[in-house]
């Protein structure tokens, strides 16, 4: 397994005592997957993505990388917010050479060879993202989509063992969040990272998967792991009509339903 | 298909209805924090000093004020111009500018590091912040006995007083800027590998040197006024102490001489300091974010 979580638990110093985040969860991640968390707003699920990436602590359990402890943020956990987080001060080209900049200093004197791939790497995946020929503007020039196009090329030139991607379509609008997933679907089939992917749009989350899993709203639990069965070339927007899609969406859907609307009933059963 | 133009000509039979609101022009001189054409926001700018000018000239003017006070604008106009020749007026910019910007450079130097320091790590803020904010309510003209008892009334204590002035402000508001950089930044920097110390020079310092470069612009101005509150009470020459002999010769048209020198001399470093503002964060002006 790429990625272990085991018995990771969450809660938070509140007002009232404390809140039970996530609970007890259990998740292992094989290389080269896909995997979603999707569950209703306040499940815990971004939480969760904090937590694997080292930004945040667990009250109890461990996450392991290849069989080692994660301990803090690194490079091999790449992370893809919903806000874009690039650095404004540098221009498009600079900001997705960043992560060679910084490891310039593991390896001192890089080959000429080496520094030659490294180059070739920032302008393969930015010409993948279609942002070469903006590779001079700043950010701030860039349009929403174009700054995630130009955010998750960044976090794959630090060649991450896993990324994990927290609702990075979330803050765009209906037609550029289809034009980025399928971009998402191309990038990922030539680059093949492990992804952790958090949404809560249920066909984002089919659309992109491997496998799926549904988050309880609090304390957050697995209540559901969903293979999903179609083949990496059929995927596209119109894959979303498939009678088979939709089916596995309706099970999702009221997985969900189901799930929130007994949600209090149940905390209170799990309490005793 | 022909399109609707503000000025076109009514069309016959819904003629002489009023333009809609949403079809007009915005206001010309007041919308909203809005833009106006350049020539305008000039005029205003010249009206605002004629304005300034006019008042001075009334208040010249007026039976039972006393001209020693408020001397006619043409005595002062003729002893600015008697002020620009002369050599003493040239040596007093010169050292004050020497004293404002030694202090402050000085103060720049040392609070900006300190600063970045304390807005990064809690524990150098703990160390650093309480103490300066502590400081920073000691007035600094109360300072001048022990610059004096310390320093003497040699350059050094000019210099030292600027400093004291403009260092804890500095550091403080330093501290403040990188602190408002979002951690998202930080922590996406960290996800690449970025280690401690490269979060600190590649992500938190140069996400805050704009506000850094504003905190400047600022401290600079009050570092103007420390120097006069130091020159005031020793020093034989400089813009401070030559208001103050001016004063014990009743030479009132000297004195607005010297406050216009004042003014403008703040107003050219201001606009030295935007200008740079303006070229080193070229990013930061198509600010969008």
């Amino acid at each position: 397994m790429k990625l272990s979580i085991r018995s990771l638990s969450k809660s938070y110093a509140a007002t009232r005592g404390t809140v039970e985040a996530l609970s007890n969860l259990q998740l292992q991640v094989g290389e080269a997957e896909f995997v979603s968390l999707v569950g209703t707003s306040g499940c815990g699920k971004s939480t969760l993505l904090h937590i694997i990436g080292g930004l945040e602590a667990a009250s109890s359990g461990t996450i392991e990388l290849d069989g080692e402890l994660v301990r803090g943020p690194g490079a091999e956990l790449g992370l893809v917010f919903q806000r874009p987080s690039l650095f404004p001060w540098l221009s498009v080209l600079e900001n997705v050479r960043f992560p060679h900049t910084l490891r310039r200093k593991r390896t001192p004197s890089p080959s000429p060879r080496e520094l030659e791939n490294r180059a070739l790497l920032v302008e393969n995946l930015l010409r993948l993202v279609g942002l070469w020929d903006f590779r001079n503007a700043y950010p701030a020039e860039l349009s929403g989509g174009m700054q995630q196009r130009a955010a998750i090329a960044r976090a794959l030139v630090a060649r991450p063992d896993v990324l994990l991607m927290d609702e990075p379509f979330g803050a765009l609008d209906a037609q550029t969040r289809e034009e980025m997933q399928e971009l998402l679907l191309h990038v990922n089939a030539l680059h093949r990272t492990t992804t952790l992917f958090v949404t809560h749009d249920i066909d984002e989350a089919l659309l992109l998967s491997d496998r799926v899993i549904v988050l309880s709203p609090r304390p957050g639990r697995i209540i559901g792991d969903i293979t999903v069965p179609f083949a990496r070339d059929r995927r596209s927007a119109e894959l979303k009509l498939d009678p088979d899609f939709l089916q596995l969406k309706r099970q999702l859907m009221a997985l969900l339903r189901h799930r929130t609307e007994r949600a209090s009933a149940l905390e209170s059963l799990n309490e005793r | 298909m022909p399109t609707l133009v503000r000025n076109s000509v009514p069309v016959a039979g819904r003629a002489q209805r009023k333009p809609r609101q949403s079809a007009q022009a915005p206001p010309r001189w007041f919308p909203v924090r809005g833009e106006v054409a350049r020539h305008r926001s000039r005029a205003f700018g010249l009206l605002g000093a004629l304005l300034l000018a006019a008042t001075y000239v009334c208040l010249s003017h007026r039976e039972g004020v006393s001209s020693a006070l408020v001397p006619p604008l043409s005595s002062v106009l003729h002893t600015a111009w008697e002020t620009l020749l002369s050599a003493e007026f040239w040596l007093d910019v010169k050292v004050s500018f020497l004293r404002v910007t030694a202090g402050f450079l000085a103060a720049a130097v040392l609070a900006v590091p300190l600063g970045i320091l304390a807005g990064t790590f809690r524990l150098s803020s703990a160390l650093l912040e309480p103490v300066s904010e502590f400081l920073r309510y000691v007035p600094v003209p109360a300072l001048v006995p022990l610059v004096l008892i310390s320093l003497g009334i040699e350059e050094s204590a000019k210099v030292a007083l600027v400093f004291l002035g403009t260092f804890f402000q500095l550091l403080l508001m330093t501290a403040d800027e990188v602190r408002q950089v979002p951690l998202s930044l930080v922590q996406v920097s960290q996800s690449m590998g970025a280690t401690r110390l490269e979060v600190v020079t590649r992500v938190l310092t140069p996400a805050a040197l704009p506000g850094i470069s504003h905190a400047l612009r600022i401290c600079n101005g009050w570092a103007w006024s420390y120097v006069v509150v130091a020159e005031l009470l020793a020093a034989t020459e400089g813009l401070g102490f030559r208001i103050l002999r001016f004063y014990r010769f009743i030479q009132t048209p000297n004195i607005y001489v010297y406050l216009l020198a004042f003014g403008l001399i703040g107003l050219a470093l201001d606009w030295l300091f935007r200008l740079l503002h303006a070229r080193v964060f070229r990013w930061n002006r198509a600010g969008r974010t």
